[in-house]
């Protein structure tokens, strides 16, 4: 990669990537633990 | 250039144009990860019988034990790497706590193949352990370097990781667990091999994904506020320098105090619900209940910490021994289910948000340089909490238990002691002072490179 290309600012679709790839995995704990309190409310 | 030069300071320094939005995602996937600590219940009755069936049986307290060492080794290996952190980088840090938490899954796989619990408690417990605390800490004061004018966001958001990290892990444990059973296998060992193995590499997206700013960097448009409140130091304190003040041991105590009271309160909330609901709540539905505190103790850690940059950091914490004392007093005479469900999550998103703040406010006190090493002294706090608390929770229950007295009616008593520790906090918190000028970094005094320093 020559730095030229290196020195490119972030792209937003990388910047939602790594967001999607935390995200991805703590919406799937959210949700299983939401289901499991909304045990409560029935 | 050896294999590993990139994970050196100098090659993480970031390129113009990178942008500071991908130093969040890269401390959580460190945190989110290591967050699964507190999942590890879901491995222990798994555990005692797989240890019934190779004719060995273990003790419940023996399976316990290696939680325990996990969380003795992360507060003491925060505490011991955070200087090493400040001059090897949040890179190098990360990729260590990465191998020690991968490895340490393994070493306790082979404890499981071996039937030899000394080897879990090696792998999960004490090198694992290791990572726990390498990686709590090595995000911080790059988040808080990329974010000076929102460090308590920056921060909470990956602090945010820790407290969500067992609601993955939990699943991902189950789920392993049942799939390795459903194919005639014993489940536990292969379950902490591709743990370990799943963990790694989520870990190694955060230490490929991590840069520190070049030297100099601001956000843009960012300007230092000319005038801002005398708690927030435009000096830095070594951490050695730091241990010397009262500011530390104050904040320390502070901590301390917020986290013994939030175990109070994480212990007691579940019995004391079936026991004053008991013909509307089941204990399938009481399971819920836990699952929606931990809900509140991940929100609570962004919400506080990001609230924090406005209010200020005494405040917030002004906020947690006041509120909090009245909550935790009244919360055994609360005879309305929602309500009761809506004060001990505020409680619980407080104990979150103890934890998310303090580095914020570490660095308003001490400056930025060097608070990875303050907050990793600063989190044997947690480790005392950690001991004390279930102490005075455990010494309440024995003594109800001698003298033939429900159980139940201990646990108002023990949130009764926790609000006296709530005022002893917020005492604490009065007490804290802008630092002394004679503890401030002098020149010639090293600075770490990614501030312009030598």
């Amino acid at each position: 990669m020559s730095n030229e290309a290196s020195h490119k600012p972030s792209s937003p679709l990388s910047i939602a990537l790594a967001w999607l790839v935390v995200l991805a995995p703590a919406a799937w704990g959210v949700y299983l633990t939401a289901l499991r309190a909304a045990n409560l409310f029935k | 250039m050896s294999l590993f030069s990139f994970l050196d300071r100098d090659h993480s320094v970031a390129k113009p144009g990178y942008s500071r939005w991908l130093v969040p995602p890269a401390a959580l996937a460190i945190h989110l990860a290591i967050g699964q600590v507190y999942a590890f219940s879901v491995f222990v009755n798994p555990l005692l019988a797989f240890s019934n069936s190779i004719g060995t049986p273990w003790s419940h307290k023996q399976v316990g034990y290696i939680f325990s060492f996990a969380i003795a080794l992360l507060g003491i290996s925060a505490a011991v790497f955070g200087k090493w952190l400040e001059t090897a980088g949040p890179r190098k840090a990360m990729f260590v706590a990465a191998s020690c938490f991968g490895l340490g899954f393994l070493v306790a796989a082979l404890g499981i193949k071996l039937h030899s619990l000394p080897l879990i408690y090696l792998g999960y417990g004490g090198i694992g352990g290791i990572g726990l605390g390498v990686g709590y800490i090595s995000p911080v004061s790059t988040l808080i370097k990329w974010f000076p004018d929102r460090p308590g966001l920056s921060t909470g958001l990956a602090i945010m990781g820790f407290g969500g990290g067992a609601m993955i892990g939990a699943p991902l444990a189950t789920n392993l667990m049942a799939h390795f059973k459903a194919h005639g296998l014993e489940p536990i060992g292969p379950t902490f091999f591709w743990m370990g193995v799943v963990y790694f590499l989520f870990m190694m997206f955060g230490v490929f994904t991590i840069r520190v700013p070049a030297p100099g960097w601001k956000p843009e448009g960012f300007v230092p506020p000319v005038h801002q409140s005398a708690m927030i130091s435009k000096h830095n304190v070594t951490v050695n320098s730091a241990m010397a003040t009262p500011q530390f041991w104050l904040l320390w105590l502070v901590l301390a105090l917020n986290v013994t009271a939030g175990i109070g309160v994480l212990e007691s909330a579940a019995p004391m619900l079936q026991n004053l609901f008991s013909s509307k709540v089941t204990v399938f539905a009481a399971g819920g209940f836990v699952g929606l505190l931990s809900l509140f103790n991940m929100g609570g850690r962004f919400v506080w910490a990001s609230l924090s940059d406005f209010i200020g950091r005494k405040a917030t914490y002004m906020v947690f021994f006041v509120l909090g004392a009245i909550l935790y007093f009244l919360l055994p005479s609360i005879h309305v289910l929602s309500l009761f469900v809506i004060v001990a999550g505020i409680l619980i998103s407080m104990y979150g948000g103890g934890f998310s703040t303090i580095p914020a406010y570490l660095k308003d006190l001490f400056g930025g340089v060097n608070v990875s090493a303050i907050h990793g002294r600063v989190l044997t706090a947690w480790s005392t909490a950690g001991i004390i608390g279930p102490l005075i929770i455990n010494a309440y229950l024995d003594k109800y238990k001698a003298a033939n007295r429900p159980l139940v009616d201990a646990y108002p008593h023990i949130l009764h002691i926790m609000t006296g520790l709530l005022l002893l906090g917020f005492i604490c918190n009065l007490l804290v002072r802008p630092v002394s000028e004679r503890f401030w970094m002098k020149e010639g005094d090293l600075i770490p490179a990614d501030h312009g320093g030598h």
